[in-house]
């Protein structure tokens, strides 16, 4: 099954005004109809919670309504649609994608994947013992340079049974297992990228089946601290980071949302393939933080030398 | 810590929240019908993470619930309970917050504070 990850995620929020204002101020593109682009075209989509062109919501009320799956080709779709018919309604659309649930209730869709092609630059830094990889006279970093999310990574869900889940992403559509936290849940890994995840499952009461979090990449670390600075600069509430995460190895920074979920900024996350063996980690701080820092706005003792007037003054 | 001053009452009206950090400890207040409910900024579901989702950003569209931006639980507002989410039949804990006789809002000493309530 040849499924590249999420080209979006659908959510019915309690306050539409409240998250295209959070998503744009987090760096996506309004692109119309309730949807946020990230620079591949990959998007969060919100609606009004009870607007009726939305899939139900799971029982527990949770925002997140449907993922949408990108896959490589329309023989996917069909391959997807015949191993779900096998037990479960699947409804193939118009436009050619289908949809069906996975075995928690989630809506899932899948469809020829609309992303749009990126070519840019990674982050490039510059070391000893090895040739430089920024030209002479290429700066590294400077105040307004450009970070924005560069495509959808991944999704985050809690659920009550970790065991199921895990069946049926990898067994019926494909995933691999590259890593777990014991006690909380896998992380998975579908055919079609080399990403170390781009889904995750935590291991929840019943009532808090939803989502968790979801994470765009971007290009570096450079460009993930100073995506988080802007934004924690402009007010909204940071939740956990920035650090770096060890299974994965992509450094992170979560934030707080209207969209009843964390949302998180990611950069450099490791690439595996089928002859990677699955590490299994206690799920502990420890495990999931390389290191961590904390935003402080005030570093240093302000104010003027003794008998100056303050600035402004 | 002792006593700290948080302001005029009457900076929040009616279904507005307003977060404080007092010497480090977070905390919000929210008015609603009138009367004012205060809390520390905590979620009882993992016990200290912030709330809002931007600063002062407590309450859902309608403005009758709080919501914790973190994963969406919902809590009364006169009572603190969580009544849907991640922190269901938890509640939040209330701040020692009242109003003194020149209409500020303060901050009071907790320990202190349950000796005299």
């Amino acid at each position: 099954m040849n499924i590249l990850g999420p080209d979006a995620l659908v959510f019915g929020v309690d306050d539409v005004e409240a998250a295209s204002q959070y998503l744009t101020a987090y760096g996506l593109d309004p692109a119309g109809e309730g949807r946020f682009e990230a620079l591949d075209g990959t998007s969060i989509v919100v609606r009004r919670k009870d607007d009726p062109s939305l899939p139900p919501a799971l029982e527990t009320g949770a925002m997140l309504r449907q993922t949408v799956y990108g896959v490589a080709d329309a023989a996917t779709v069909a391959a997807i649609a015949d191993e779900l018919a096998k037990d479960r309604q699947v409804h193939r659309l118009a436009d050619a994608a289908v949809e069906a649930k996975d075995d928690h209730g989630f809506a899932l869709r899948f469809q020829v994947t609309t992303r749009r092609p990126l070519d840019m630059p990674p982050e490039r830094i510059n070391a000893p013992g090895s040739p430089a990889q920024r030209p002479v006279n290429q700066i590294g970093v400077w105040q307004d340079m450009p970070a924005k999310p560069r495509t959808l990574s991944h999704v985050v869900c809690f659920v009550p049974d970790i065991a199921a889940a895990e069946k049926f992403y990898v067994e019926r559509l494909g995933f691999r297992v590259t890593d777990r936290l014991v006690n909380a849940g896998p992380f998975l890994r579908p055919a079609g990228t080399s990403d170390h995840h781009t889904l995750f499952f935590i291991q929840t009461p019943v009532y808090m089946k939803g989502c968790e979090h979801f994470a765009f990449h971007m290009g570096g670390p450079t460009e993930l601290l100073l995506a988080g600075s802007r934004f924690v600069k402009a007010g909204y509430q940071s939740f956990w980071g920035p650090g770096r995460h060890k299974f994965g190895s992509n450094w992170f920074w979560y934030f707080n949302s209207p969209l009843g979920c964390h949302v998180e900024y990611d950069a450099d996350m490791d690439t595996h393939d089928d002859e990677w063996a699955p590490r299994d980690t206690p799920f502990s701080p420890e495990s999931a933080q390389a290191f961590l820092f904390e935003y402080r706005e005030k570093w240093a003792p302000g104010g003027p030398p003794p008998g100056a007037k303050p600035p402004g003054h | 810590m002792g006593e700290v001053a948080l302001g005029p009452a009457s900076d929040i009206r009616d279904d507005e929240a307003r977060g404080f950090n007092a010497n480090g400890a977070r905390l919000f207040v929210v008015r609603r019908a009138g009367a004012l409910h205060a809390y520390w900024d905590a979620c009882p579901h993992y016990g200290d993470t912030p709330m809002a989702w931007r600063a002062g950003e407590y309450l859902n569209a309608a403005r009758d619930r709080i919501v914790c931006a973190s994963h969406g639980a919902e809590f009364d507002i006169k009572t603190g309970l969580c009544t849907k989410g991640a922190a269901l039949g938890q509640r939040l804990r209330r701040a020692p917050v009242a109003t003194n006789a020149y209409g500020d809002l303060v901050l009071h000493d907790e320990e202190t504070w349950e000796e005299r309530t």
